[in-house]
């Protein structure tokens, strides 16, 4: 159990801004790969337009559903006031991925955000573009598949330095 | 042949497939956060499913299933136990002919709960069996389980289950199908199932006699699982706190309890004395450390500290580490909010602009507590702002009692807020009352599920409506009104200011659809239209 290796990703943001939508594609987009896969969330006032964040946690063998503070190696936050209350949780040298580096006039629709920051963490992870276009579709309905492939595309170009 | 199907369920939906998997003839509940998608999905699968007014009912109606030799889940969330605790603590005594799980969604550290007591104590307080799942595999298997042990002992058994555990995804390989063999069919025994005391007490003794049987096997059975490895260490631990166990102290040599009433305390004791160290690392109440001392055992537990709020991997760390420093505070978030265009948000406007004293209650208005409007100063449980508004006008000095008011939403209403009614009319306050039903028709706070008020079922189709008005006027409220707080918030404060100097009981309705479920309606509505019309 030493050498085995988990990825872990926090998602955050505020309530209806598809948080829980982008933790599900992930966690989607990991279980095809065969992985161990846990992701978790605390929903219910989430609705209500507070913070809302959830966790995804891959690898060999995961235990707990939770990503400890401090060890998450992706910080994914689709708000950008959601930075600072969120930090912690990112580990010395994680990756923090924010809005601020996409090119948002660009998107087909500003609601895709969630899928364009998955784009953009995307291209930090070793999980091929067919799994993730997969995750994307089972998890949106048909008439969204166009506007967000193209927004994971945009993600995908934009790596954030 | 084995299944190889790999699922990523939440608890919730493994709960709910198992469900299915097992033949269960009816679901039924009150949605209740955590634990609300368990019917949902069960629905979705094709399996029956029916929200009743409150888990009191809920309970009631599937013990009567269960009676009559079906298999049955009743889910809520743990303070919805304590409303149906009355019929659980005697189901215990009649039991069950065909099979009875009750779910208990718990929620340590209260993201969306009024209190974050441990439903285990209902284990040893009623006499149930309580099983916990450390993830969604172990749902999906001990609903299964939790049906063989019901039917075998013909008891009732309590699946506890946890925010993380109901919210969490994890990976499900589920079972073969296991449907039941006998349809269900009505056999006579009085002696059984009618409680009068000559028939209690020695039902009351062969619920004992049950639970000692089960002890022995439970000492014995597969479902608690001991790890051996450092002997240095060893922790007892169930539920989700044995995820963070195995990340926080891989090398530590585990017992993992998965029935944890009645507990296998011979079990217990061998692996106890087969370490150097033993402690008991739960969530919650120490309950698992306290029953093991009483036993005669020495193990270490958690300071009180680690008793508020859920555990971590990080926190698991510290109580191991013997580490009672301060916690640094959770970083602070945005907090939740009525929504922009949220029709209770004139409503709280127009009480806190005169003033009231308000009786509060459960669901998304209780946000009415927070800025800007500031208007709510109680909030108790489901259904107490009749009640707590009605003692407060008893008591209080006419100036303040003429300003108090009861808030109540549609769903909490219909919960438990009827009898509260019936006490208003019963026992008037000489400055009489205002009661508001904030009617947005529907659950809101849970999800937006339909309950008796909406006139539609579980799966939106169209059922018999409860009408408050009529409900109102016959249970001798003479003065009823409903308003529509978003397009005539005028007129709803001429009549809260009319209704608190009238000192007579008065209802008021505000009704206006939540903003996100109005569109649904409407969808429901065209469908059933166009079934009625084919």
């Amino acid at each position: 159990m030493k050498n085995n290796k988990v990825t872990n990703v926090v998602f955050a943001g505020l309530g209806g801004q598809g948080v829980l939508k982008a933790s599900d594609i992930m966690s989607e987009a990991a279980f095809a790969t065969g992985s161990d896969v846990k992701k978790s969330e605390i929903h219910g006032m989430s609705q209500r337009g507070g913070s809302v964040s959830s966790d995804v946690r891959f690898g060999e063998e995961v235990s707990s559903p939770m990503v400890p503070s401090g060890e998450a190696d992706y910080l994914v936050v689709l708000s950008s006031d959601q930075v600072e209350n969120n930090r912690a949780m990112l580990k010395p040298n994680g990756v923090l991925i924010t809005p601020d580096s996409i090119d948002v006039s660009q998107l087909p629709n500003k609601r895709s955000i969630n899928v364009a920051l998955l784009g953009m963490l995307s291209s930090h992870l070793e999980i091929d573009e067919k799994t993730w276009m997969d995750a994307i579709r089972g998890n949106l309905s048909e008439k969204l598949h166009e506007i967000n492939e193209q927004a994971f595309a945009l993600g995908r170009q934009t790596r954030q330095g | 042949m084995s299944n190889t199907e790999r699922l990523l369920l939440s608890g919730n939906e493994a709960v709910a497939r198992a469900a299915l998997d097992c033949g269960v003839s009816l679901g039924t509940a009150y949605p209740g956060t955590p634990s609300t998608e368990i019917l949902e999905n069960f629905s979705l699968l094709g399996g029956k499913a029916q929200w009743a007014p409150n888990e009191k009912v809920a309970l009631e109606v599937g013990i009567g299933a269960a009676f009559a030799g079906a298999r049955v889940l009743v889910t809520m969330k743990h303070v919805g136990l304590n409303v149906a605790a009355d019929p659980l603590f005697t189901v215990a005594y009649t039991g069950v002919s065909g099979a009875l799980v009750i779910v208990s969604a718990d929620d340590p550290g209260m993201a969306s709960s009024q209190n974050e007591q441990d439903n285990r104590h209902y284990g040893r307080a009623a006499g149930v069996v309580i099983l916990e799942p450390s993830d969604s595999q172990q749902a999906y298997d001990l609903m299964r389980e939790g049906l063989e042990i019901s039917h075998r002992w013909q008891m009732p058994v309590i699946l506890r289950m946890t925010t993380r555990i109901c919210h969490s995804k994890t990976i499900v390989t589920p079972g073969e199908k296991n449907l039941p063999t006998e349809a269900p069919n009505f056999e006579r025994d009085v002696t059984g199932r009618v409680m009068i005391p000559a028939y209690a007490r020695p039902a009351h003794r062969k619920l004992r006699a049950k639970l000692a049987e089960i002890e022995k096997w439970n000492e014995s059975c597969a479902l608690n699982e001991v790890f051996e490895q450092d002997k240095t260490l060893g922790i007892i631990c169930s539920g989700i706190s044995y995820m963070h166990v195995r990340e926080a102290a891989p090398e530590a040599s585990i017992l993992k309890l998965t029935m944890t009433y009645p507990l296998p305390l011979e079990k217990i004791r061998k692996f106890v004395d087969s370490v150097q160290r033993c402690m008991v690392i739960e969530e919650g109440d120490p309950y698992l450390a306290q029953c093991i001392r009483a036993a005669g055992m020495e193990v270490e537990d958690k300071d009180p500290m680690y008793r508020f709020g859920e555990l971590n991997v990080t926190r698991v760390k510290r109580i191991l580490a013997g580490d009672n420093t301060p916690e640094a505070a959770p970083p602070k978030g945005k907090p939740p909010q009525l929504c922009i265009g949220c029709p209770h948000r004139n409503v709280f406007e127009t009480l806190s602009k005169h003033g009231c004293i308000v009786a509060g209650d459960i669901g998304c208005y209780t946000l009415g507590v927070l800025p800007p409007f500031e208007a709510m100063d109680s909030c108790v449980c489901m259904g107490a702002s009749i009640g707590v508004g009605l003692g407060l006008r008893h008591v209080l000095p006419d100036e303040q009692a003429k300003k108090v008011v009861s808030v109540i939403g549609d769903s909490t209403f219909v919960h438990s807020g009827i009898t509260g009614m019936v006490e208003m009319m019963y026992n008037q306050p000489k400055t009489g009352h205002v009661l508001m039903i904030l009617d947005n028709s529907t659950t809101a706070m849970t999800g937006l599920q339909e309950h008796p008020g909406t006139g539609r079922t579980l799966d939106h189709q169209p059922t018999h409506q409860l009408d408050y008005e009529k409900l109102a006027n016959a249970i001798g409220i003479e003065r009823v009104f409903v308003v529509d707080p978003f397009k005539n918030m005028e007129d709803l404060d001429k009549i809260l200011v009319e209704s608190l100097a009238s000192e007579q009981p008065t209802l008021i309705v505000t009704r206006r659809p939540c903003l996100l479920v109005s569109k649904k309606i409407k969808q429901y509505q065209e469908k059933a239209n166009q079934t009625c019309q084919s």
